[in-house]
């Protein structure tokens, strides 16, 4: 087994001894599925048979679900001394940090895998765009990437939980919903710019069920860059001046 | 070919933790790091274990540069840190796995490994409760028994016996010695009759320099270069007995002792045992009877007070 999966198994097995998953998958599907079948314009209202609107509620719990999940990562190694005990094994930074993405992508995919009953409930209730369903499906999941990125990469910034979860959504909330807005409000290059910037243009496209390359670089490398900090931030120790 | 540590430098902003030090540690050697707090004995281990990097200097392990090759250097090291960090919500056995897998043990030795660990440190009865629960000494074996899992060639351990109660301590201090018979050690404390008993040398640390190096024995007489003698002479007069001690050669000087009768305390360069033979000499020729000759040892207290306040 490598260290990533070895670190990763490890961090799954406690997030489910600590309760730590129970509590925050049940949140997250009470939630989505509060919104999504019984309050405002729940699923019913749409006319015809698509997940559209659980979509569109999964955008925003997983918004604040994910740095719920990320913020003990580091944060917790750092205040209880474990990284020294971990990173003088023949654990490096980068995998500490990707065994850590690896254990948080887990939980999420056993969190969606969890809506799965949605799909098949709407399937008995008219024809779905399966397609549709799977692009918006995988628009989540890659979104969650982004989202864990940013939260792990917050969490090696302090040894804070509670500073962690806070920076998380703080960073988050420019690429959820400020730069949508800055994008709104400006023109030309600049307002390009912000709206790639967003994950919204990037997310409502997919989960609309268009699969565009663009859409999947983006949330790749901000994955890819937000890992790649939180492994620069861990290494920073190791500096020779 | 054990460590070798060349004109390590550690500073954090102004302030220089370790200064320019240089030391070696033969192999199957148990060496022991003195020096108050702050005196720059875990910075020193931290960077031995390649968790941090120095600012200056480099530390060889088994021949291998810190700069070179951290991945073998770190298989070759088993590290208790300071405070025993572990994951409290884990439950002993767990740990101990996830532990031998890090170390790359391999699959079908892992069982066998956390077995034989189980044993040496006495963690049978506690090994399936969560470590959160565990008492500080029982946590104390988990820390060793995760350090020496994978059957390290060198053991680095910060403090391990800080806060057990002295049953405890003198358990796993017998368990290093054990331990000791064949690996490396490198061991911090502030227990100065612990690095007596267990280390074969000494290093003290005051400020991020070394200010001592060697065993208890020549520290002691490197500290203070003489050494004292307790003399009891009865059926003598004191005024006599007095000017007697001081012509003998080698006595530096001589003390009557307040409150006890006939007692001196004698002052005297290395050559211990010829003015002891002197004495008692002495003491024949003039019929005097020689009730109690003491020498006396400098305490390693004494030493490592003398060598760290400034």
């Amino acid at each position: 087994m490598s260290t990533y999966l070895i670190i990763a198994k490890r961090e799954v097995a406690s997030f489910f001894d600590s309760l730590t998953a129970y509590v925050l998958i049940t949140v997250f599907l009470g939630l989505s599925g509060f919104f999504t079948w019984l309050y405002g314009s729940d699923i019913f209202f749409v006319g015809q048979a698509s997940l559209q609107s659980f979509f569109s509620v999964a955008y925003w719990s997983l918004f604040f679900f994910i740095p719920a999940l990320t913020m003990r990562s580091i944060a917790e190694e750092k205040k209880s001394g474990t990284i020294e005990m971990l990173l003088s094994k023949p654990v490096s930074d980068y995998q500490l940090v990707m065994g850590k993405f690896i254990a948080d992508f887990e939980l999420i995919l056993i969190a969606l895998l969890l809506t799965l009953p949605y799909y098949i409930t709407v399937s008995f209730l008219g024809p779905v765009d399966h397609g549709a369903v799977i692009c918006g499906y995988l628009g989540m999941l890659l979104m969650s990437a982004a989202l864990i990125g940013i939260g792990i990469f917050s969490s090696s910034l302090t040894n804070n939980q509670i500073v962690a979860f806070l920076l998380s959504l703080f960073i988050g909330l420019f690429f959820i919903i400020i730069f949508d807005v800055l994008a709104g409000d400006s023109t030309g290059a600049f307002a390009q710019l912000f709206s790639y910037l967003s994950i919204s243009t990037h997310y409502e496209s997919m989960s609309r069920g268009v699969i565009d390359s663009r859409d999947i670089i983006y949330f790749l490398s901000l994955a890819g860059l937000s890992v790649f900090s939180a492994t620069m931030v861990l290494s920073k120790r190791k500096i020779v001046e | 070919m054990g460590i070798v540590v060349e004109n390590l430098t550690k500073t954090y902003g102004t302030q220089k933790a370790v200064d320019n030090i240089s030391f070696q540690v033969e192999t199957g050697e148990i060496l022991g790091f003195l020096g108050p707090n702050g005196a720059g004995k875990t910075t020193t281990m931290k960077i031995i274990t390649t968790f941090m990097a120095p600012s200056a200097g480099d530390v060889k392990v088994s021949g291998i540069s810190i700069f070179d090759d951290q991945e073998t250097i770190k298989k070759k090291i088993g590290y208790l840190p300071e405070s025993n960090p572990l994951y409290q919500d884990m439950p002993v056995l767990e740990y101990l796995e996830f532990a031998a897998l890090i170390q790359q043990v391999p699959k079908e030795k892992v069982n066998g490994r956390i077995a034989e660990m189980v044993h040496l440190t006495g963690l049978n009865s506690e090994k399936h409760k969560k470590i959160g629960e565990l008492s500080k000494g029982f946590k104390q074996r988990v820390g060793l028994a995760q350090a020496l899992i994978h059957d390290p060639e060198i053991l680095i351990l910060d403090e391990p016996t800080t806060g057990l109660d002295p049953n405890q301590i003198v358990e796993i201090r017998n368990l290093i010695k054990e331990i000791g018979r064949e690996k490396t050690i490198i061991l911090s404390t502030h227990i100065l009759p612990e690095v007596e008993e267990t280390c074969d040398r000494i290093l003290i640390l005051n400020n991020g320099k070394i200010v001592a190096n060697g065993t208890s024995q020549t520290l002691r007489q490197r500290a203070s270069g003489n050494q004292s003698i307790r003399l009891q002479i009865l059926d003598a007069e004191p005024d006599v007995v007095l000017p007697g001690l001081q012509n003998i050669d080698g006595v530096l000087s001589v003390d009557f002792i307040a409150d006890e009768p006939n007692t001196f305390m004698l002052l005297c360069d290395e050559e211990n045992e010829k003015i002891r033979r002197e004495i008692f000499g002495m003491c024949v020729s003039n019929n005097w009877f020689l009730s109690e000759m003491t020498p006396i040892e400098t305490k390693l207290e004494d030493i490592f007070r003398e060598l760290t306040m400034n």
